[in-house]
């Protein structure tokens, strides 16, 4: 690559490097193999990584005088590992110690377009390239300014251990060359990144580089920050999802509470602040608001339910006696539920406005937030902290807006955090979905097989990160968001199985809920409830599951991952009554991934999986040891969401308002023993966060019905109401 | 307003508040000590699980006024300076952390098996109620057992 941008004037302390370059990706479609679905020939990371191209080099890196690296990346960190997986990359390349790179998160820069969204497992897939350049380009400036000092040819010198050496054995650490490597006149440099047989540090298990701080409390969240005067602040919600504020009863006698500050009527409730969370809590509660109509009173989970079946796709008429097998499945309403609840910092006057909070897409959220206070945009910093969880829901910013409201109304600057109740019941929730599947097969082959989805619509308004495409997904009727679902749904979803003509088809039921993408979006359920149908599928023509399944991959890739699952399973030993194993496989984000459990079932209301055996092939792993807690934690979402743990949605609002009623596992509930194998590196990295919910869905469910000997067809399968609600 | 003398971390401290007010706000809001976590309020997520007298509690159930002349350790004052304890470098060990968010909670919780016996079973284990939404239950096990054998 060559490095057409000069770095910005240097400072006396640093230096800097912005780079912009104008990278291709070459999308493959010729050749597209027989039975290709979309997503087999362009899936959604490949769309965002073209959309983000133009910006994606926009990227800062610093090296200090004390030596010491700091990259600002323009994502966020949720646990996913991100921030530690660019430090390997940016210390690979520079040749350092990983301890040595540090990662801030980036502001948000709204002319990074659509280069600043975290989403869809798509940060390394859309930064690998992007990271390695910038920092290589670094590398190439040190050098050289090395090769100046010294008199001698840059080609001569090496890089280790953060400093550029010489042959005769002369060394200058990276710290003193620092200014000089800012200099202008360096000369035209070209940077290319090492190849990847080279890396020493990339592909080689590593630890979080915030790990010592999460252990030690020094880990600071959104609402761990001091912001000078921000004031704690919560905010009482009405008694149905979308309810608007008509009046506030006794809000003279609130105000006179002890530490109450104020009170605010905002469009989404009435937010009290006060001295502590504690005091605003009890004030919040004492509230007695009149509340207006919300926006799905009276509906419940059996009304969504029979609304999703009507609107499911009707399948293709069959001729008579042919050979099929018919399913359907309901999936409930599912919390984010990060530990962290929503939360903001804002400091609002009546020129400027400063946003702290945890943002996945901050431009968004900068643009609205200045829409909503009337201030231009470059009036309205916003600061991205790292989270406590996401799982989707910090793709909006609803706390942030909610605090610029409050901020402006009060005049100081305020914490907001939303309670637990709160947060499960008005928070964003993956949407209820009906499945309708029909499989067709004779002489021991499937012929055909079609997936009808129906969903309510999950929230994309978020567009891309940014207010164009935001702008577009807000767009009314069956333009706008129905487009983005469609797009999303046709880029992401597809089957890995050549089970003759496939087809995937979604309808969605716009109901006005607080929704969201949660972790792998459609496919959890989609391919989980496909994975259960390849299971039934197997029995009716009298095959093994996974011989069935290594017959109908469609790759050599695909099926060495499930015959290591199987192998490292021991998939077939005997098991005893009311135990099974059970297996499911997915693909998608360019990478694939079988999961292997064995369940106890014994008493089928409080089921556990007992082992779990994980096989994963994306391409190229940047921290192997990363990308193994990513799949244990899609493994026990899976585990969650297919045993226990969904939301009823009763007259308008969700019950559950805590962890003791929204089921999600605990250790009670998890295997006692994991096993997760990455495959060899074979080629590009692939995305990752996602890809263990759904294999693993299907997998829990077929061990399930094995060890029951039930068919299920509702998830999760326990989901009484074995609690008493909290009051609206 | 009553005033609340207890030790944090082998400091005395004095609050002014209510004396409802939950420990977690004197800890978090007054003291500026945010280790502790707000995960649910109610003693169910044990996100805020810190040590009371050497004892495992969830400060966000507990009134401030009780706490009186009593010694809270938070996970700030887990580690001997620098040095960790052991249960946090079997914690690093592991790498346990995804978010992060609960696991001071976890830690705490785990000190105070440790605690109580010193090779905790599987079924010890299933014991440890707190919530972790990130799901790294099976390496929380694995730290234990090696902060057990750590610990000797």
């Amino acid at each position: 690559m060559t490095e057409p941008a000069a770095p910005t004037a240097p400072s006396r302390r640093r230096f800097l490097t912005y780079l912009i370059a104008a990278p291709t990706l070459a999308v493959a479609t010729a050749q597209a193999p027989a039975e290709a679905a979309v997503a087999d020939i362009v899936d959604l990371g490949d769309i965002l990584i073209l959309a983000g191209a133009p910006t994606a080099h926009m990227l800062v890196l610093t090296v200090g005088e004390d030596g010491g690296v700091t990259f600002r990346l323009p994502r966020e960190e949720v646990g996913q590992g991100l921030t530690t997986a660019v430090a390997m990359l940016v210390a690979e390349e520079l040749d350092m110690p990983l301890g040595q790179v540090r990662v801030q998160l980036e502001d948000a820069r709204p002319e990074l377009m659509f280069s600043q969204f975290t989403g869809s497992s798509n940060s390394i897939r859309s930064l690998y390239d992007p990271v390695r350049q910038t920092a290589a380009a670094a590398r190439s400036r040190l050098v050289r300014a090395a090769a100046r000092q010294w008199g001698l040819g840059a080609g001569a010198l090496t890089t280790r251990d953060g400093a550029v050496h010489a042959p005769d054995g002369r060394t200058a650490p990276y710290a003193s060359l620092a200014v000089a490597a800012a200099a202008r006149d360096l000369g035209a440099l070209t940077a290319t990144p090492k190849p990847e047989s080279a890396h020493r540090l990339v592909g080689t298990p590593a630890s979080r580089i915030d790990a010592r701080a999460m252990v030690t409390g020094k880990q600071q969240y959104t609402l761990d920050l001091d912001i000078p005067g921000a004031k704690p602040c919560m905010v009482r919600r009405p008694p149905t999802v979308g309810g608007t504020v008509k009046s506030v009863r006794n809000e003279a006698a609130v105000r006179a509470m002890p530490g109450v500050l104020g009170t605010f009527a905002i469009p989404t409730g009435v937010a009290v602040v006060a001295e502590t969370f504690g005091q605003a809590l009890d004030a919040k509660n004492a509230l007695d608001v009149v509340w207006g109509p919300g926006t799905v009173d009276g509906l419940s989970d059996d009304d969504v339910r029979a609304r999703l079946r009507d609107a499911a796709a009707p399948l293709v008429e069959l001729p008579p006696l042919t050979a099929h097998l018919d399913a359907e499945f309901d999936f409930a309403f599912v919390s984010h539920a990060p530990m962290e609840t929503n939360s903001a910092v804002a400091d609002v006057t009546p020129d400027r406005a400063t946003i702290w909070s945890g943002l996945k897409a901050p431009i968004i959220a900068q643009q609205s937030i200045a829409e909503e206070l009337g201030l231009p945009v470059d009036k309205v910093t916003v600061h991205v902290v790292q989270a406590g969880g996401s799982f989707g829901r910090r793709l909006f910013f609803d706390a942030a807006l909610e605090a610029a409201q409050v901020s402006k109304a009060a005049g100081r600057p305020v914490r907001l955090m939303w309670s637990r109740i709160d947060d499960m019941r008005h928070g964003r929730m993956r949407p209820a979905t009906h499945h309708r599947l029909r499989a067709t097969y004779a002489l021991g082959r499937v012929l055909s097989f079609e997936h009808r989805v129906a969903a309510v619509e999950t929230d994309f308004r978020h567009g891309l990160g940014e207010i164009l495409t935001a702008t577009a997904a807000r767009l009314p009727g069956s333009v706008g968001n129905a487009t983005f679902a469609q797009t999303l749904f046709h880029t992401t979803v597809k089957s890995p199985y050549g089970f003759g003509l496939t087809t995937q088809h979604l309808t969605e039921v716009p109901l006005r809920m607080p929704t969201a993408s949660w972790r792998s979006v459609y496919s959890a359920n989609t391919r989980g409830a496909e994975e259960i149908v390849v299971d039934e599928l197997a029995e009716r023509l009298g095959q093994d599951p996974v011989a069935f399944r290594r017959a109908s991959l469609k790759s050599s890739a695909q099926r060495a991952v499930l015959d290591r699952a199987a192998r490292e399973g021991d998939w077939g030993r005997p098991m005893p009554a009311g135990h099974a194993q059970g297996i499911g496989f997915h693909e998608e984000y360019k990478s694939r991934t079988a999961c292997l459990v064995e369940i106890d079932a014994t008493d089928p209301r409080r089921p556990r999986v007992t082992k779990a055996v994980i096989v994963a092939d994306v391409g190229r792993a940047v921290n192997p040891r990363g990308l193994e807690a990513q799949l244990l934690g899609g493994l026990t979402d899976a585990i969650s969401t297919t045993l226990r743990a969904g939301l009823h949605l009763d007259k308008g609002l969700p019950l559950e308002g805590s962890y003791s009623q929204f089921h999600y596992a605990r250790q009670r509930d998890v295997p006692t023993d994991v096993r997760v194998f990455v495959m060899p590196a074979s080629g590009e990295p692939g995305g990752a966060g996602e890809l263990g919910v759904p294999a693993a869905v299907g997998a829990i469910a077929n061990a399930y019905a094995r060890a029951t000997g039930t068919r299920p067809r509702r998830f999760p399968v326990n989901f009484d109401v074995d609690f008493t609600p909290f009051p609206r | 307003m009553p005033t609340h003398r207890f030790t944090v971390n082998g400091q005395a401290v004095t609050v002014d508040a209510p004396d409802d007010l939950p420990l977690l706000w004197a800890l978090r809001d007054h003291l500026g000590i945010r280790g502790p976590k707000y995960g649910c309020g109610i003693d169910v997520c044990k996100a805020c699980t810190s040590h009371l007298d050497g004892e495992a509690v969830r400060p966000c159930v507990v009134p401030v006024s009780t706490v009186e002349g009593r010694e809270v350790t938070t996970i700030e004052g887990l580690a001997d300076g620098e040095r960790l304890h052991p249960v946090q470098e079997a914690w690093l060990e592991q790498d346990v952390a995804q978010c992060g968010y609960c696991q001071p909670g976890q830690i705490m919780a785990a000190v105070a098996l440790l605690k109580r016996t010193k090779n905790p079973t599987d079924a010890d284990l299933d014991e440890i109620a707190n919530v972790c939404r990130c799901g790294t239950y099976f390496r929380i096990r694995e730290a234990i057992r090696s902060a057990a054998a750590r610990m000797g």
